[in-house]
């Protein structure tokens, strides 16, 4: 049985980790209604860049002339896995379920006899990927030193991944993040960046006689580059906000099991007071009858 | 049709603007163009350039925009641009900056075509930078 003064050391240890995990908590929920708010403002973006895409795009179904970002090459035998999970850990499943979606995924695209090649942006993505697949890993991008995400950061993952594709190193490109649903919900997505797939247009009003400057193929192939890049973009602000839903909820978690704890530990620690108290009692009564 | 026309400035990173305006001037990718409300749907790329912005109030305000489409539809005219900011946080040097960097790459260019594209870009850098000096697109 552990001394008193053992249970005491145990206490203020488990109390000083507990002022930890809710100072981190507090953080994360700061920088998390920061990082939502960035999500959300660049929704607009992503939402009106896609319908415009989505439009044009429609009229390049099943035409063999269409841009090679929006056709493909005409084979998936070359298979890029763009994964992107956050820099650092401490947030509960968030990395790691990232992870597992990309790596069932190559593992089902490995079993087809496909080619499959990785790049992961994000630190923590890389550390978990280079035990299975170190040999597939052809880069990896990290933004540990970067304090704001911008929009900068995400073309030049978008001009690396393009730089890949117009020197035929893959067929197909798809983009593995984490969509923030709410703080305890983030839902590990696949996205298929190249060749480009599109919702089609919601209504007829797109169809509308409009004039293009300086036309509408030129418009198409000015666009798709930089969709692949605001995609991305969306794709980070969301795995972002989703970094700290998890850090937050998973630091929640640390404080409630902290707190746990030290009852149990308080109540242990009681006990074994009481109980010597008692035998020093019993020891002196006992000492006093015997005279 | 003086209710003008709706105008949206978005950038990746955020809504810029967004509010009903009398005209807008644009820098689309065949000259800058002035857009009033009830305009013919069209869609065009932009060219690096200053957005005038005239309110509802009758006073001028100018956008420094790059890279993007500006989209006219009857609902009124969006402008995604990949880069878009207030003309007072414009900063002549950034540009130059790109220009010293296009002289480079054009040296180094293998082909013709390459060589005339990096040209192109060149010029669409220095004629911003006129434009800039003179204060607004509108001097188009």
């Amino acid at each position: 049985m552990a001394s008193l003064k053992d249970l005491k050391n145990r206490i203020a240890s488990v109390k000083s980790t507990q002022k930890i995990t809710k100072a981190m908590q507090m953080v994360a929920a700061a920088k998390l209604r920061r990082a939502q708010e960035a999500a959300e403002a660049a929704r607009p973006y992503a939402e009106r860049m896609g319908n415009v895409l989505a439009a044009l795009g429609a009229a390049y179904a099943g035409r063999q002339d269409a841009p090679a970002l929006l056709a493909g090459t005409g084979r998936d035998q070359v298979h890029l896995l763009v994964v992107a999970t956050g820099e650092r850990g401490l947030a509960g499943g968030f990395n790691s379920s990232i992870a597992r979606l990309a790596r069932e995924t190559a593992q089902k695209l490995i079993g087809e006899g496909k080619t499959v090649k990785i790049l992961t942006v994000g630190r923590k993505g890389n550390d978990i990927l280079k035990r299975v697949f170190a040999d597939r890993i052809v880069d990896t991008i990290s933004f540990r030193e970067v304090r704001q995400l911008g929009y900068v950061n995400a073309s030049q993952v978008g001009e690396k991944i393009l730089a890949m594709y117009a020197a035929g190193e893959f067929d197909v490109a798809t983009l593995f993040y984490s969509r923030f649903r709410s703080v305890i919900a983030q839902i590990p997505t696949a996205q298929q960046l190249i060749p480009a797939k599109f919702e089609a247009p919601a209504t007829d009003a797109e169809t509308l006689n409009y004039e293009y400057e300086p036309d509408e193929e030129a418009i198409l192939e000015d666009l798709l580059p930089r969709n692949i890049s605001v995609q991305i973009f969306r794709a980070l602000l969301e795995n972002n906000a989703s970094f700290f839903g998890a850090q937050m909820s998973a630091m929640d978690n640390a404080t409630r099991n902290a707190g746990d704890m030290i009852k149990r530990l308080t109540l242990v620690y009681n006990r074994q007071r009481q109980a010597q108290i008692t035998k020093e009692l019993i020891e002196i009564i006992s000492g006093a009858e015997a005279l | 049709m003086a209710e003008g026309t709706k105008l949206e400035i978005v950038s990746p990173e955020r809504l810029l603007l967004s509010e009903t305006v009398q005209s807008v001037t644009v820098p689309g990718a065949d000259g800058y163009f002035t857009v009033l409300g009830d305009h013919a749907p069209l869609m065009t790329t932009l060219k690096p350039g200053f957005v005038t912005v005239v309110n509802s109030a009758g006073i001028s305000h100018v956008y420094y925009v790059r890279g993007g489409f500006a989209d006219v539809s009857p609902e009124g005219l969006t402008i995604l641009a990949e880069e878009a900011e207030d003309i007072a946080e414009f900063d002549r040097s950034k540009i130059e900056g790109l220009i010293a960097a296009g002289l480079t790459a054009q040296q180094a260019a293998a082909t013709a075509d390459e060589q005339m594209r990096l040209q192109q870009e060149i010029d669409n850098w220095r004629n911003l930078l006129l434009d800039a000096s003179v204060g607004t697109g509108a001097a188009h």
